[in-house]
């Protein structure tokens, strides 16, 4: 009887969940330009539209390379800085993990808003790099939370080994911490990178202006009215950040990266 | 290598650039919000240095006092719907397999990586008279016509629970699978129903928890910066909406950041409840 219930709860969530997605996917196949579920005839074209448009092909092209080079800098602000909170006993340094962490867990709005004041006050205000530099600092946070997890599940005993043989701290680095850490690298790496794929606001204050994302291009098309290509383009998005998703799951422990034991304890 | 304190100054390089970065592009720029609350606002969207609490003194207006009074209460509101929804979602996805948990940890990720734009995109079709749920409503027979669910307050609450939904889920998440399972078998042994349990054992022993849960969604709810504009009437705007509207659209950059000022002394004082909260838990 409970675990009917259950079943039933889940079941309902899982559609409040979809239904958005199912609908959309719905009038992404739409023959025609026009809003209609349960969509009127068949069709694939808006999602052509989306690599053959100039428009909407220059907005992905510019959130791929957004995502990609903002990604990587965010890992390269966290690993060393994960790395010294491991390898040294500095407690005045936890105050760079707080920083880390602070631009995720204020609301977007003010991270967006204090680098808009920024980057107009210092004249770059615009330059398609500053959006790669605020996307780094706004989602630093995820690579920081994994590596830090990760830096933790090292046995100390293995780098200790390491040094004992004579390895120096570089040695040892990259060839004992490294590869034990590279899974929590890819997986930062890959939630920073499917955010900042979708990251609309900070985008917007520092670079709206001058050039369109993918989420930029969708906002303001639904200004001016709708086209089915925002549908499409949604459909898209979803679909790769499920398709990221598994694959950190395929390969890491996604459970433990959320929090739970390792699979081996339990 | 045991942890060790940093000896000499090369000890400290590899903290030299996250360092320089978090302090170049996230410290700075705050600073420079702050200044910016308290500069002269020029015609045309310039602003010069100066020190006034013009900016500030606009708070004290009946209108702010609406839209500040609005944001609270939504919040509050998304986030005790998806606490009520999340606590048992989340307590029973611990009990299930590995396997299970992993598609629906995807699924959910995949939800909470949606931007603003997409979710207010969605959801405006879903509740639109076109697209919409209506049409399903009417075929079924229990609606005559379909309509638009739009511009609304429940459309705003939805997409907000929408927004949130996931993102509780994972804040629950390390908390509830860690729960010990013997306390529910205990209780399950001296005779309790599941459900019982849930409420008798499980509850309780996550009070610390939830609470600090409340107060997390609350602050990603207060975040919100899209989706009332999207999906509400202007009577739904939030501070988050207004502040995105003063610096973009307005061009009002002190005023703006006067605001953000102010979210973020709301923000932190909840977070800081937030802890103490947490130091009673552990206490406790």
């Amino acid at each position: 009887m409970t675990g009917a219930l259950s079943k039933v709860y889940f079941f309902l969530i899982g559609l409040f969940l979809a239904l958005p997605m199912i609908v959309v996917a719905g009038v992404s196949v739409n023959a025609k330009q026009t809003l209609a579920f349960l969509p009127k005839g068949f069709s694939l074209s808006w999602y052509g539209e989306i690599f053959l448009n100039p428009e909407w092909r220059n907005a992905l092209f510019a959130s791929l390379t957004l995502a990609i080079l903002s990604a990587a800098l965010a890992v390269a602000i966290a690993l060393p800085l994960a790395w010294f909170l491991w390898r040294r006993i500095a407690p005045w340094a936890n105050i760079f993990q707080l920083l880390g962490i602070a631009p995720f867990t204020l609301p977007p709005v003010i991270t967006a808003l204090g680098l808009l004041t920024f980057w107009a006050t210092t004249g770059f205000y615009g330059q398609p790099w500053t959006a790669v530099v605020s996307h780094a600092i706004f989602f630093v946070t995820l690579p920081l939370v994994t590596l830090s997890l990760g830096f933790t599940a090292i046995d100390r005993s293995l780098v200790e080994a390491a040094a004992t043989m004579g390895a120096d701290d570089r040695t040892i680095f990259r060839t004992v911490v490294l590869p034990l850490i590279l899974p929590y690298i890819v997986s930062g790496y890959a939630f920073a990178f499917v955010l900042s794929l979708n990251e609309y606001i900070v985008a917007y204050m520092t670079v709206g202006f001058t050039m369109e994302t993918l989420p930029i291009k969708i906002f303001n098309a639904l200004r001016y009215g709708y086209t089915p290509t925002m549908a499409s383009v949604t459909i898209l998005f979803v679909a790769t950040a499920a398709i990221i998703f598994s694959l950190v799951a395929r390969f890491g422990d996604l459970p433990k990266l959320l929090g739970a034991m390792s699979s081996d304890d339990t | 290598m045991r942890r060790e304190a940093p000896q000499k100054l090369s000890d400290y390089g590899p903290l030299f650039f996250p360092a320089m970065m978090l302090i170049v592009f996230f410290v700075v720029p705050f600073a420079t919000m702050i200044a910016v609350s308290f500069f002269q606002r020029q015609q045309g969207g310039f602003y010069v240095p100066a020190f006034e609490l013009a900016n500030y003194q606009r708070f004290l207006s009946l209108f702010f006092a609406n839209v500040l009074g609005f944001s609270l209460m939504l919040a509050v509101t998304v986030a005790i719907c998806c606490v009520v929804l999340a606590v048992p979602f989340t307590y029973l996805l611990t009990r299930m397999t590995r396997k299970v948990q992993i598609v629906w940890l995807v699924a959910l990720l995949s939800v909470l990586s949606l931007s603003e734009v997409i979710i207010g995109f969605a959801w405006s079709t879903l509740f639109s008279r076109t697209a919409g749920i209506t049409n399903l409503l009417v075929m079924a027979g229990i609606m005559s016509e379909a309509k638009a669910l739009l511009p609304s307050f429940g459309a705003v609450l939805t997409g907000m629970v929408y927004q949130a939904f996931p993102y509780t889920v994972l804040v629950l998440y390390p908390a509830l699978v860690r729960l010990d399972p013997t306390l529910t078998e205990a209780a399950r042994t001296l005779g309790a129903s599941p459900i019982k349990a849930f409420f008798t054992v499980v509850i309780p022993a996550l009070r610390n928890t939830i609470t600090a849960t409340l107060i997390m969604v609350f602050i990603f709810a207060l975040g919100s910066y899209l989706l009332p504009q999207l999906l509400g009437r202007p009577q739904h705007w939030t501070l988050s909406v207004l502040i995105t509207d003063q610096a973009i659209y307005q061009s009002n950059m002190p005023f703006a950041a006067a605001m953000a000022v102010f979210l973020v002394l709301v923000t932190l004082g909840l977070v800081a409840l937030t802890v103490i909260a947490g130091r009673k838990g552990e206490a406790a």
